[in-house]
Order: structure tokens, then C-alpha cells, then sequence
């Protein structure tokens, strides 16, 4: 079950990575996906060798998965959103919430 | 499901397939390719859920991610992005430090993971009929949180709708 593990912790520093270093909107989008997709491994991993009998594990799996489709296009629509007001998507054109 | 020496070789192929998309899922310059390699790393994570017993889940993976959030994205991309424009720099000045963070958590976690000598592995094994077993759970013991997650995806659906409606109505 470690090789789960590490495969998961693996995944979820590309998606780290990815989403501090990405400029593009939609490419910090799609390493959060990454970032889903270790967190879910790591649940099934342990419900397959620690939790025995039951299927909690794969349960949560099944809500995390429904939540990030709903942020993916809660997500999108924003950035469909700022893309007409602001003619771009990188993250360094709209700053207009800092202060 | 077959023997175990099969199953890791099925392992070690998935994992290089999940990590190398995913690294290119970050890397590439152009957004429309890292949306395909995010599609292929998707459809590896499906194949890791087959191998830990979790065959609703790769369904349930290869129907929402791979067919309609990578979808979605690639919808997203071709409304926004200026494909024409291949020289785009996509990293921030952050890349470095980034780099070096992540290497720090990364070494880590896989130490801890290491050096943890007590897992307590069970001896039980998962329900035969994994469908099934989901469906109860469900109508069951997950009633109030399926619930609340459909509003959630109601709520969701609307907000979609109403954000990207526009100026005009």
C-alpha cells in the first residue's frame, strides 16, 4: 500500500507545482484536478487495506468527486467571466483585489 | 483479480503514465496539449481504482472526469485562450522557490511514508458487489450527504448559469 501512497504524494506535488507556478487560469484548474485525484487514491488506497470490510473510503471518494465537478464549473464560469471583462485569463492581468 | 505479480506490473505501468501526463499536465506551454495529458492522467487514476477493488469509482472516474470536466476544460480553452499565440511563457517568477518547496514536502512525505513501520492492515476483504454495496450505503448510511450534494450540484448548476449569462439580461 506505500507504493498508493507515494504515487499519491507524488501526484499531489506535481499539482502543487502546477498550480503556484501556473499563469494561465484554466492550468491552475487542471493541476487542482491533479490535486483531487491524489487525495482520492490515497482514500481508496486506505480503504482497501485498512479500513476491511466497509466502503467509507470509496464513499468519500464519490462526494470529492461530485464537489470538484461542481467547482470545475463554478471555476470555468468564472473565468469565462473575467476573460470578457478583462480581454485575458493570466492571473498577473486582474489584480483588482489587492489592495 | 488475477495474480499479485500482474497486478503490480499493472501498477508500475499506471503510476509512470499518471506521473509522467501529470508532469507534463504542468509543464507544456501549450494549454491545449497539457488538457489532453490531463485526460490520460485521468484515465490512469481510473485504472489504479480497478486495481485497489474500486470499480464503481473508475466508472464513476472515466464518466465525470475524463468525459465531462476534461470536456468542460477544453470548452473553456477554446473560448479564452489565444491558441494562435504558441510562445506564451506560462510560469510566474514563483518557479524556482515553487520547485524547491515542493521538493521539501515531497521528500517528506515519502520519508514519513517510509519510515512508518505500523499499518495495521486488515484481513477483511472489500464486498464482492461493489455497485450494489455503494447503492445501499447510499439510501442508507449516506443519505444526508447525498442529499446536501445535490443541492450543492443544483446551486452549482445555477451559479454556472447566472455567472456566465452576461451583462444583458
Amino acid at each position: 500500500m506505500q507504493y498508493y501512497l507515494m504515487l499519491a504524494a507524488l501526484l499531489f506535488v506535481i499539482g502543487l507545482f502546477g498550480v503556484i507556478t501556473r499563469r494561465n487560469t484554466i492550468g491552475i484548474l487542471m493541476s487542482l484536478e491533479l490535486m483531487f485525484n491524489a487525495a482520492n487514491i490515497n482514500l481508496v488506497a486506505f480503504n482497501r487495506y485498512i479500513s476491511g470490510d466497509g466502503l467509507t473510503g470509496q464513499m468519500f471518494a464519490v462526494f470529492i468527486i461530485v464537489v470538484a465537478a461542481a467547482e470545475a464549473t463554478i471555476g470555468l464560469a468564472i473565468v469565462l467571466l473575467i476573460y470578457r471583462n478583462w480581454r485575458g485569463i493570466d492571473t498577473d492581468n486582474y489584480s483588482v483585489m489587492k489592495w | 483479480m488475477g495474480d499479485p505479480g500482474s497486478v503490480g506490473v499493472a501498477f508500475w505501468i499506471l503510476a509512470a503514465v499518471i506521473l509522467v501526463s501529470g508532469f507534463l499536465v504542468v509543464s507544456l506551454k501549450n494549454i491545449f496539449h497539457c488538457a489532453l495529458f490531463l485526460m490520460l492522467c485521468l484515465t490512469g487514476v481510473a485504472g489504479i481504482f480497478v486495481l485497489l477493488h474500486a470499480e464503481f469509482l473508475a466508472a464513476a472516474q472515466v464518466l465525470i472526469y475524463v468525459g465531462a470536466v476534461s470536456v468542460l476544460i477544453i470548452f473553456a480553452i477554446m473560448l479564452t485562450s489565444n491558441l494562435a499565440r504558441k510562445k506564451i511563457v506560462q510560469t510566474n517568477q514563483n518557479a524556482l522557490v515553487a520547485f524547491i518547496s515542493c521538493l521539501i514536502f515531497v521528500v517528506g512525505a515519502l520519508w514519513l511514508i517510509k519510515g512508518t513501520e505500523v499499518w495495521n492492515f486488515t484481513t477483511g476483504s472489500l464486498p464482492a458487489d461493489n455497485v450494489m454495496t455503494i447503492g445501499k450505503l447510499l439510501m442508507t448510511q449516506f443519505m444526508l450527504p447525498f442529499e446536501v450534494v445535490s443541492v450543492l450540484l443544483v446551486a452549482a448548476m445555477i451559479g454556472a448559469i447566472v455567472l456566465a449569462r452576461g451583462e444583458e439580461a
